[in-house]
């Protein structure tokens, strides 16, 4: 599906599974799985060195290392505008000057629901700096247009709440996101199993982001691969346009002449 | 001695530095790294000359895994 590759400001990515780095026993196990799902694009938080551990410790980026990787540093644990801003530009300095940022302010602890203008106040100032900004939503069409207005280059609004496993909770609301928006739409949390993300594809999404229905099945990697078939399957039937539902058609797919009596 | 803050810890040094000494100190020279003083980023360029002085709040950070 050469011709069918996900743009972001521009750029084309070979995978619409875009997948985080968390949860995982060890970084060889994080790479077994972001390869066997085939993402272009990884997540990365950014966190305080452990001052006095092991210098000589191997970090994240010796398994993941950017030139292979189109990392996407995130603010996962930011509970307001300036801190994700300060996150965000700590990242660029960390990778080189690399601007594509994945924004996300959290709103509450127990359930991490975005706190929504905490979250358009930094795309705001994010935008203004420079940075292309992916925005974790809340999965709100007004406030994905807002987002969209602001000039982000992505709108991820949630399926149902990060970590949950839930699934597609409100197709409805994701559908009126994706009708309207002029930049890509992508899942991002709450995607459970393979199912969810093919539910997301066929309901027209650009992409999904997942991190812990991978990490936390029994077998990663095989759920990795799993959820790479599954959005590969939702678009190409999402592209391939379904038939239309009908309670009963009495029509069945064999002749109805020609019958042996 | 001055002291200054590591990270959010306190942190006695033998005498003012700079952040590249800093980060060869701390096992940290030729990793990839960002550092900001005093809430402003130090660009990885300016790492030889920028001072590290009493009081200086330091952080140091890194890619990790998150979601």
């Amino acid at each position: 599906m050469n011709n069918d590759s996900l743009i972001i400001a521009g750029k084309a990515y070979a995978s619409r599974l875009l997948v985080g780095t968390g949860k995982y026993p060890d970084f060889a196990a994080t790479k077994t799985a972001i390869d066997a799902s085939g993402a272009a694009i990884v997540t990365v938080a950014i966190r305080r060195t452990n001052i006095g551990q092991e210098p000589g410790q191997p970090s994240l980026l010796d398994f993941l290392p950017p030139a292979e990787y189109t990392l996407l540093p995130n603010t996962a644990g930011c509970y307001s505008a300036k801190d994700a801003v300060r996150t965000l530009q700590l990242a660029r300095e960390l990778l080189d000057g690399h601007d594509l940022v994945k924004l996300e302010v959290l709103g509450d602890p127990n359930t991490l629901f975005p706190h929504m203008p905490e979250t358009l106040k930094a795309a705001e100032t994010l935008v203004k700096d420079g940075f292309k900004v992916m925005v974790y939503c809340s999965d709100d069409p007004i406030q994905a247009k807002l987002l969209e207005d602001i000039g982000c280059v992505a709108v991820m609004p949630l399926a149902s709440l990060i970590g949950s496993g839930m699934g597609i909770l409100n197709p409805w609301n994701l559908k009126l996101i994706i009708e309207q928006a002029t930049v890509p739409v992508l899942v991002d949390a709450g995607v459970g199993t393979a199912s969810d993300a093919a539910v997301a594809m066929e309901l027209g999404c650009d992409g999904v982001l997942m991190n812990t229905a991978i990490a936390l099945a029994r077998d990663p990697a095989m759920m990795a691969g799993a959820m790479k078939k599954a959005v590969e399957a939702g678009r190409e039937a999402y592209l391939a346009g379904r038939m239309p539902k009908k309670l009963y058609a009495a029509s069945p797919s064999s002749p109805t002449t020609g019958l042996i009596s | 001695m001055i002291d200054i803050s590591l990270n959010g810890e306190p942190r006695q040094l033998d005498a003012e530095t700079t952040v590249a000494r800093l980060l060869a100190e701390l096992g940290y020279a030729g990793k990839r790294v960002a550092v900001e003083r005093n809430g402003e980023i130090v660009p990885k360029s300016h790492h030889g000359e920028a001072p590290v002085g009493q009081g200086d709040r330091i952080e140091i950070v890194v890619a990790v895994g998150g979601g």
